[in-house]
């Protein structure tokens, strides 16, 4: 501990990762320090990373929650590969993220929770401080249980109350290691919570912790880390969970569309979150309907649809895996609606908290019979916003369902969000019609979209259904030339969609060279910041959002490198699929730990690349 | 008045071709339920017919009003999104014994429970018809079908009683070549408010011919079929002669109605557990009881929806402002 640089000036940014027992508040911790230093003025990104089990017993391995963070005043893409300072409450903290660390990182301890039992719970055989196990790090002792129960004496809590408020205590501490005013978070307390005893004995807490950092004994040992403000365009910020914007960007649709949305799930992880998010945003024109399992939830979506609202389905791989009759029978009828997928790792329940990107190929082409679908992809927390729009954009634009894949580390990582003005953004336009019906199948020449006539419309009689139809009346047809007929259309009318949507844009690097890194989805971050260190002029960063139908100009665009390099958080899907579609060869890097990329391995993988 | 007149003469009937088995059950139900149509008088647009797999749920085809011919098991929930998004349509949902109570169980179970308001009219031929002749949940324990050549050997559900369970609130029976006996019933669900539950017994002439012979026959119709009015006497038989009473182990049994006059049991349709028993009685010991079992009011799904939903499902406020809301920052 001697050789502790008092400030880390020089430094861009730094990863800090608060760890506890889901009791101990880890998560509103790690929210409320995201928020200071939004004000602060700095840049980050974070990622919630929770316990599997409900309740899982406290002390244990399997019950640690964690919040990450980086911030910095550099551009923040990602939460950050290795925390650099880690904040453990108790033994199992620990002992789960001490893999995770940089060597040389800074660890603050919780010592009042180190008790032979706890170090039992969390399967150590010797207190790891008298081992060697810590010898590369700089190991911070403080006994934030005393000091908490210490500092709220005089409320005369009981000790599990008392012991309540060690979040905030930490939380004041980490707010002088970062120069952050205090009074801001004092008012969220204020804010945060009801009852009068927990505002004061929270906001004594968090003095407590704060004043605590101000005397000798602990910047000694602590460094302070001052982060110039970040370069942020002007305007309105928030920030914003990825479960929250994509939400937020079905509400704007909705109001773009001026119809009203039905939000139909069934509870599953890590898509939940979607499902409370809008069960708050009535006021927008959205309704909630918790069905009574995977198919009924994508049934009722498509009822609401065909009834002239917005139907939304929502789930995760196995889940979209039992709505998939349902998906073709919207194909089928040439229904509106949206598909959410936030993915998970494996088959089967696999790793439910975990995070993958390995449902591509499902919702490329996993159905029965040919049963072409639009496929979108969100990118980052913030990005849900517009593809949720452009999902919906779609969906109603060319009366097809439209498949949204998004992922547990995007639903559950934030950063700072421009907000955008809706006002700005291009109406989506029905086609409802009321009145003087001629055709009630008459398609769009542009989009080959159907009418959406709906139920209640005078003059509109007709019938839909799984069965194949006539062309022209919609009427049973086993005709087999109609039947080739419809199946053109339905594969014709989502190609057609490539004419619709924007060009593939180059998100970093020229749009010639050597490598082109290709990606998707949450590997946004990762592979932009390791372009961003790498900083070569002949690697580009290319990530798609409109899966299918590619963008028109991708195939061109990619043949414009030399290499293409595709890391992806499965066994190669979106290498097969660009084999497949645009008849490319990509080189596959692929990495299924449940785990995000980190910078560092895609550094090396794109150095790989560049030297060979 | 005009207006009216032109709606009367709306006789629902579509102008595709009718693809049932010559004789099968399904056209009488097809006709009944046209005519009742006509007779409720509402505007065609307004009713949607709803069906999901199976002989019986090619009917949205061949009814002139909105169709919607979905997939196996899942028209209650795709009615169930239909009425939310339009609660003011008038929405029939057509299923068979497999279709609703073997794919679909977990769906007309939940419907059943929420109380929409909406009608299901279930034709129970005991069998599948369209994928050529399998016994089906209804299937009494013995059934001999190509799947179960040596007689199937689960036992049956019976459709009131898992909908009774269920808290159905509207439970009836009809035959379906009693044109009066089903028309009515047909009128009564329309008219109640909630998930109303008919059970048609419907002969499948090709794989289960005659199978609800045993009540139906004219033979064997006088008296093995109780018609029910609710308030009325519980009475069946050649000119009233036989009648229903509970015993005081609480089962009921069939007594000569002139001699035992004052212990005949009255139909109420509201009692659970008259509504229990009625549902139970199978031939040859007891009728087969028809028309409206069990008529309750609970409160209605859609209802309760928009009530608590605080826009109405109309949009108040505009993203812009909900986005902005909180702890916000401004970069300048
Ligand atoms: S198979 Fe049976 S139920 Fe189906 S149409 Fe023919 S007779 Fe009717």
């Amino acid at each position: 501990m001697n050789n502790m640089k008092k400030t880390n000036i020089d430094e861009k940014a730094i990863t800090i990762r608060f760890a506890g027992d889901s009791g101990d508040g880890i998560q509103l911790m790690g929210a409320q320090f995201a928020k200071s230093t939004a004000l602060k003025g700095n840049d980050f990104a974070t990622f919630s990373d929770f316990p599997a089990e409900i309740r899982a017993p406290a002390g244990s391995e399997f019950g640690v929650s964690s919040y990450q963070i980086n911030l910095g005043s550099a551009k923040i893409m990602t939460s950050g590969d290795s925390p650099s300072v880690l904040v453990a409450f108790n033994p199992a903290a620990l002992k789960v993220n001490l893999p995770l660390l940089n060597s040389g990182a800074i660890i603050i301890i919780n010592t009042g929770a180190f008790t032979k039992r706890n170090l039992a719970k969390a399967k150590f055989d010797k207190d790891p401080r008298l081992t060697s196990a810590l010898s590369s790090f700089q190991l911070v002792e403080l006994d934030i249980d005393k000091l908490t129960s210490e500092s709220v004496l005089r409320f005369g809590l009981s000790k599990s109350k008392a012991s309540r408020c060690k979040n905030f205590l930490a939380l004041g501490l980490i707010l002088w290691v970062f120069g952050h005013d205090i009074e801001k978070t004092i008012s969220w307390i204020n804010k945060l919570f009801i009852d009068k005893d927990t505002i004061e004995s929270n906001k004594t807490a968090l003095k407590a912790g704060y004043f605590f950092g101000e005397t000798n004994e602990v910047s000694t040992t602590l460094p302070k880390y001052f982060f110039p403000p970040s370069d942020f365009s002007s305007g309105e910020y928030r920030n914003v969970k990825g479960s929250d914007a994509l939400a937020y960007g079905l509400a704007a649709a909705a109001e773009l569309a001026d119809l009203p949305m039905m939000f139909c799930s069934y509870p599953i992880t890590p898509a939940s979150s979607l499902l409370h998010k809008l069960s708050e945003m009535e006021e927008l024109g959205i309704g909630v309907f918790q069905a009574e399992d995977e198919i009924a939830s994508i049934c009722a979506a498509i009822g609401a649809s065909y009834g002239g609202a917005i139907g939304v389905t929502s789930s995760s791989g196995p889940g979209i895996s039992l709505k998939t009759e349902s998906i073709n029978l919207a194909i089928n009828t040439e229904l509106p609606l949206v598909i959410i997928n936030s993915q998970r790792g494996g088959p089967s329940t696999g790793l439910p908290t975990k995070t993958e990107q390995s449902d591509l190929l499902q919702a490329v082409y996993g159905r029965s019979a040919d049963a072409p679908i639009p496929v979108l992809s969100v990118s980052t927390a913030s990005d849900g916003f517009d593809i949720a729009i452009e999902a919906v954009r779609i969906a109603i634009h060319h009366m097809t369902p439209v498949i949204l894949l998004t992922d547990g580390f995007i639903n559950n990582s934030s950063h700072p969000w421009l907000l955008p003005d809706i006002k700005k953004y291009k109406k989506i336009a029905i086609n409802q019609p009321k009145r003087d019906i001629k055709n009630i199948f008459l398609r769009d020449k542009s989009t080959l979209a159907r009418p959406w006539i709906i139920p209640g419309t005078k003059g509109g009689i007709h019938r839909i259904g799984g069965i194949e139809k006539d062309f022209e009346t919609g009427n049973i047809s086993y005709d087999p030339d109609n039947h080739q007929k419809m199946t053109n259309l339905r594969i014709n009318k989502i190609k057609n969609i490539s004419n619709f949507i924007p060009n593939q844009e180059v998100s970093f690097g020229p749009a010639r060279g050597k490598l082109a890194v290709v990606g998707w989805g949450s590997s946004f971050g990762a592979i932009n910041q390791s372009l961003r260190s790498i900083s070569n002029k002949n690697v580009s960063q290319i990530h798609i959002n409109y899966i299918s139908p590619f963008p028109k100009n991708l195939k061109k665009l990619l043949e414009g490198f030399e290499k293409v390099l595709v890391p992806e958080m499965n066994m190669g899907q979106l290498s097969a699929l660009l084999k497949d579609k645009l008849n490319l060869n990509p080189i596959s890097f692929c990495k299924v730990t449940g785990q995000p990329f980190l910078v560092s391995e895609l550094i090396k993988e794109i150095n790989y690349c560049l030297d060979e | 008045m005009k207006n009216k007149k032109n709606k009367l003469e709306h006789n629902f009937s579509s102008s595709q071709e009718v693809r049932w088995c010559p004789g099968c059950g399904d056209y009488a139900v097809l006709k009944t339920m046209t005519q009742t149509l006509s007779k409720i008088n509402l505007s065609p647009e307004n009713i949607v017919f709803v069906s999901g797999i199976g002989c019986a749920s090619r009917m949205p085809y061949y009814i002139e009003t909105y169709g919607f011919h979905t997939i196996h098991g899942r028209a209650p929930s795709i009615a169930t999104g239909l009425k939310i998004s339009q609660p003011d349509l008038d929405i029939w949902v057509i299923t068979g014994d497999g279709d609703a109570l073997s794919i679909g169980g977990n769906h007309l179970l939940h419907t059943l429970r929420r109380n929409l308001n909406l009608n299901i009219i279930l034709f129970n031929n005991e069998v599948y018809g369209l994928t050529k002749g399998q016994f089906s949940p209804t299937s009494r324990i013995g059934t001999k079908s190509p799947s179960s050549p040596k007689g199937s050997i689960g036992s049956a559900v019976n459709a009131g009683l898992f909908a009774l369970g269920a808290g159905g609130t509207f439970i009836a029976r009809a035959i379906d070549t009693d044109k009066r006996g089903l028309g009515s019933v047909l009128e009564s669900a329309h008219f109640h408010k909630g998930t109303s539950l008919v059970e048609v017994f419907q002969n499948c002439i090709v794989y289960n011919d005659k199978v609800f012979s045993n009540f139906t026959s004219k033979e064997n119709a006088i008296d093995f079929q109780i018609h029910l009015e609710n308030g009325k006497p519980l009475l069946f038989g050649k000119d009233n002669s036989k009648g229903l009473r509970i015993r005081n182990n609480l089962e009921l049994e069939v007594v000569d109605s002139k001699n035992n006059k004052d212990d005949i049991l009255i139909h109420d349709e509201t009692n659970p557990v008259l509504s229990q028993l009625l549902l139970s009685m199978e031939p040859p010991e007891f009728p087969v009881a028809l028309g409206v079992i069990r008529k309750v009011e609970k409160q209605i799904y859609e209802n309760n929806f928009y009530e608590s939903h605080s826009s109405k499902m109309k949009r108040k406020v505009s993203i812009n402002s909900v986005i902005r809301n909180g702890d916000i920052w401004t970069i300048t």
